[in-house]
């Protein structure tokens, strides 16, 4: 029975229409337990973060003697001028700014260099025919079976041989290694019609051509999908460019963090407002990223993971 | 323009697997001609050699005075019509179009020039700033085939065009082919697993099977005097029936379960045969008449223009076509196969004696 | 039918040069170090190295220090990944049933997943700080005496608590996406068929759902023996002390702080093995999900 029969309470239909009123309260009564089941997990999300930022507009005073605050304090502006501006805060010799440019860095050269590398290498594996074809898949895709985690300590001490240590190359390179962009294109380039590979050379482009005036813009959708979650991916990055940057210059913020626990250890009144600060700042720029190309993020995450 | 020609053209793939038994073909220029046949027949494989999206394993293909085996695609001077249109989904319709115009070098007046004239020309002159996916099938088909114009190609070659259009636009679709390919005299290859498409179109067809050629033709040829049983029975709807038969020399035919026909020219080989009528060419009658068997009528089906008569002899199914006018009254009609309908293959071969 | 390909002697070579070269140079290179040096033992300046087989495996597995850390980290990983989860599959259909504000709660839900594991663990610590945080300040009232970073049972729960917090947003995505993959005929002919939604989930939308789970429940063992080392670091404070950590960061405390490369790689190798061993799974797994579609 459709809504709209329900409707219409003349006299003759009372019965029908109280009837369904029955049967309509269980369901609304299930509705309203959706909702707060939704509005619970919600809050378990982001009340968290909330405080973080609620607690960055107060003074260190205040939240040492009263804890962490769920409302507004008045100064905000002095916490993050402090965080961002002030050098020898949490680190001897630089500030927020420094670290905030060092992970634009870290996640946007990740991101492109990933995507670049990974690019050319499924180009290679879906469109070409040669000899260690095979071989060359199973090279790099087996890099997926080894986290970054596990091979931590000789990675470390091969990029230090090779005098990378405190550089942006020995920073974001050696995460590339792994295969998942590479992996991510070639389904997506198994995916293309092969009639377009046709159409194409039958219309007179080669591989170069091909590659920049079709594929390239075929797969615009792809890569900023890819673009979106190696942004953030890289960004985020933690173990490495704590064992990889020793130069407080090249810190990321999510490095800095570190900075901010040796700060907590010491035994003043510790700097809670500008530390709330530094964690905010890190979490602005994936968190936005996430949410404005939040369709575009999730299939990206959904397909690449298959 | 040109003639194409097939020299004892063979494929076999890596795996081992013959596409394609050796096979030849001369194409007049202007012609149209349709490969035909059951889907894995090698008419794609064919057509896609002639392309230069597959290699040859053997043989050559001359397209005009050229042996192409060696060139790529772009230098084979062709243009072809996919299946699923290809077209490039992020470019505009007059991108799509000027697009290998665009990587032959030719200046862009000349490719505004063909692109105008070709849009004109098929009537999509409106679309061309439109993405593929703005567009109705039709439209798009009509994309794929102003593509291929503007290329101004010695030969089209067709993958199946139509067959991803619903019936009504396909119909509509085959004649605007054919007249376009008639105004613009280009030599046409044209792939199909539709035999109507392939009645309808062709200068003349060749029908494909198992990677052989079984029959080049007109398509009366084709209809009237097919090579073999496969042919016979894959071209026409309804299919032609085909019987169990034996000839005994002299005139002597016996069908199965139908008992004696009398013909009237020796046939070479004496034993087991088949013998195909078409359902048109059966003779049905009210009344038992000299040389009529009768049948059981099973099923009358309605097809507006006429009907079909459905009923078995021995195990064989077995279709009679009936005018409007014919009345069939009872259960059991009298049917009546002439002599001169009856098409006689040898039953080891299966080809036409 | 086989792609059709471009032929060039060299042109996939060169496409291939730079991700080739990344992968021997970080990924070959050291994971081949990895398993040599679990084989050697190293002098504490580093001068020399001596081979000494399995003794590091030997050594490593008869410390207790080593399996009262396994014995954690299996813990840890049970826990972290049974509550992620089961949260998120209750968000996720939930989620998926809600006809109002279901875009809402899908964005208020997953946007945890762009902050990073040290991140959230900083804004953890705080939340469960002995002096300012509300959580500690709550079990306080209730008569727990939370102490963060000296008990260890405290610690851990923190820890855990961070880690599904992190995780449940991935696990969401993922539910929903999959519960929105079901044909919605199939949801109506369920419908039809059976009154009882309960019953529907457990008969219809659990099943179908299950080759999801199946993926996720890797990617979460995966998650937290690996991705959850920023949280734990950060609990820490970097100084472990007399509280329990997951074998990842053993292999890091030993490798840097202990100096210990043999016994390091050799933790190292029983990882890449265990890693290994989800990887084939899952592959199993992925071959099993195309099938489904």
């Amino acid at each position: 029975m459709s809504s709209s029969d329900l409707q219409a309470p003349t006299s003759t239909t009372i019965a029908t229409a109280s009837a369904a009123a029955a049967r309509k309260k269980p369901f609304a009564l299930r509705q309203i337990i959706d909702h707060v089941v939704l509005i619970a997990g919600s809050l378990f999300m982001l009340v968290p973060v909330l405080m973080a930022f609620f607690t960055s507009s107060h003074t260190d005073v205040t939240v040492h003697t009263n804890g962490l605050q769920m409302t507004f304090g008045g100064h905000l502006a002095e916490n993050y001028y402090e965080a961002m501006l002030v050098p020898g805060g949490f680190t001897k010799t630089v500030d927020g700014m420094r670290m905030l440019m060092n992970s634009f860095i870290l996640g946007i050269g990740f991101s492109v260099g990933k995507i670049i590398i990974s690019m050319l290498a499924a180009y290679a594996i879906v469109y070409f025919q040669f000899r260690f074809a095979t071989l060359a898949f199973w090279a790099i895709f087996t890099t997926l079976l080894l986290p970054l985690e596990v091979r931590i300590l000789p990675s470390y001490e091969i990029v230090q041989g090779m005098g990378l240590v405190n550089t942006y190359t020995g920073l974001i390179v050696p995460l590339i290694a792994s295969a998942t962009g590479t992996f991510f294109f070639r389904q997506f380039f198994k995916s293309v019609p092969n009639e377009l590979i046709e159409a194409a050379r039958i219309d007179g482009a080669g591989p170069v051509k091909f590659f920049i005036d079709i594929l390239v813009p075929l797969s615009k959708t792809m890569i900023a999908a890819i673009f979106i979650i190696m942004f953030v991916f890289g960004w985020n990055q933690y173990l490495w460019p704590t064992i990889m940057t020793t130069d407080e210059s090249f810190f990321t913020l999510v490095r800095g963090i570190k900075q901010i626990l040796n700060v907590f250890i010491g035994a003043q009144i510790p700097e809670y407002g500008q530390a709330m600060a530094l964690a905010i700042v890190a979490m602005v720029p994936p968190v936005l990223v996430v949410v404005i190309f939040q369709s575009w993020f999730v299939k990206g995450l959904v397909e690449s993971d298959k | 323009m040109a003639k194409v020609v097939i020299d004892n053209v063979r494929k076999v793939y890596p795996n081992g697997t013959e596409a394609l038994s050796p096979s030849s073909l001369s194409i007049e220029d202007g012609e149209f001609i349709v490969l035909v046949g059951p889907s894995g027949c090698g008419k794609s494989t064919l057509l896609r050699m002639i392309a230069g999206l597959e290699d040859i394993t053997e043989g050559t293909i001359s397209i005009g005075e050229r042996v192409v085996n060696a060139l790529d695609p772009a230098e084979r001077d062709i243009a072809m019509v996919f299946q699923n249109y290809a077209l490039y989904p992020h470019m505009s319709v007059y991108k799509n179009m000027a697009y290998g115009l665009k990587n032959r070098g030719m200046p862009k007046a000349d490719i505004d020039a063909a692109v105008q004239k070709a849009a004109k020309l098929l009537h999509i002159e409106e679309f061309l700033a439109r993405k593929p996916s703005q567009l109705s099938g039709g439209q798009r088909q009509r994309v794929a085939m102003g593509r291929a114009i503007v290329r101004d190609p010695a030969l089209f070659l067709f993958d199946e065009p139509l067959s991803n259009l619903d019936a009504k636009l396909r119909n509509q679709m085959r004649i605007e082919i054919r007249k376009l390919q008639r105004e613009l005299g280009v030599t046409s290859i044209y792939v199909t697993h539709d035999q109507i498409e392939a009645m309808t179109m062709a200068d003349r067809i060749a029908v494909l099977n198992t990677g052989k050629i079984e029959q080049i033709g007109t398509p009366a040829q084709i209809y009237h005097t097919p090579a073999s049983i496969f042919v016979a029975s894959f071209m026409g709807a309804p299919p032609m029936n085909i019987l169990d038969g034996h000839y005994n020399g002299n005139g002597g035919l016996e069908i199965k379960d139908l008992g004696h026909v009398a013909v009237d020219h020796t046939l070479e080989v004496t034993g087991d045969i088949q013998v195909g009528i078409r359902p048109e060419n059966v003779e049905i009658h009210q009344a038992e008449e000299p040389h009529t068997i009768p049948i059981k009528v099973d099923f009358l089906e309605e097809l507006g223009a006429g009907r079909l008569l459905h009923t078995t002899i021995g195990n064989t199914p077995f279709i009679a076509h009936l005018d409007n006018e014919h009345q069939i009254n009872g259960e059991t009609v009298f049917a009546h196969l002439p002599a001169r309908a009856l098409h006689l293959f040898d039953a080891s071969t299966g080809r036409r004696v | 039918m086989i792609k059709s390909q471009f032929k060039s002697p060299l042109f996939p070579y060169l496409l291939l040069l730079p991700q080739l070269s990344i992968v021997v140079i970080f990924f070959y290179w050291p994971a081949a170090e990895a398993i040599r040096s679990s084989f050697y033992l190293e002098d504490p300046f580093g001068f020399s190295s001596t081979f000494v087989g399995l003794d590091n495996f030997r050594d490593m597995v008869s410390r207790s220090d080593y399996v009262a850390t396994a014995e954690f980290t299996i813990i840890f990983s049970v826990i972290v990944t049974f509550f992620s989860l089961a949260i998120a599959l209750l968000l996720a259909v939930t989620a998926d049933r809600v006809l109002r504000g279901a875009s809402t709660y899908k964005t208020l839900l997953m946007w945890v997943y762009a902050i990073a594991p040290p991140v959230a663990a900083l804004i953890g610590i705080m939340m469960f700080d002995t002096l300012v945080g509300p959580i500690a300040g709550f079990f306080q009232a209730l008569g727990w005496n939370y102490q963060l970073g000296t008990n260890r049972f405290d610690t851990a729960f923190a820890m855990i608590v961070i880690s599904i917090w992190k995780q449940v947003p991935v696990n969401f995505i993922f539910f929903l996406s999959g519960l929105q993959g079901i044909p919605k005929s199939v949801q109506e002919a369920a419908a039809i068929d059976c009154a009882s939604s309960t019953r529907r989930f457990w008969t219809i939308t659990f099943p179908l759902l299950a080759p999801t789970g199946f993926f996720l429940l890797i990617i979460n063992i995966t998650y937290s023996l690996f991705d959850t080392f920023g949280i734990i670091d950060v609990v820490l404070k970097g100084e472990p002390g007399n509280n329990p950590v997951t074998l990842v960061y053993k292999v890091f405390l030993d490798g840097f702080r202990g100096n210990d490369l043999g016994g390091s790689s050799a933790q190292s190798v029983i990882l890449m093995i265990l890693v290994l061993i989800l990887t084939v799974f899952q592959f199993r797994l992925i071959e099993r999900r195309v099938h489904y579609n």
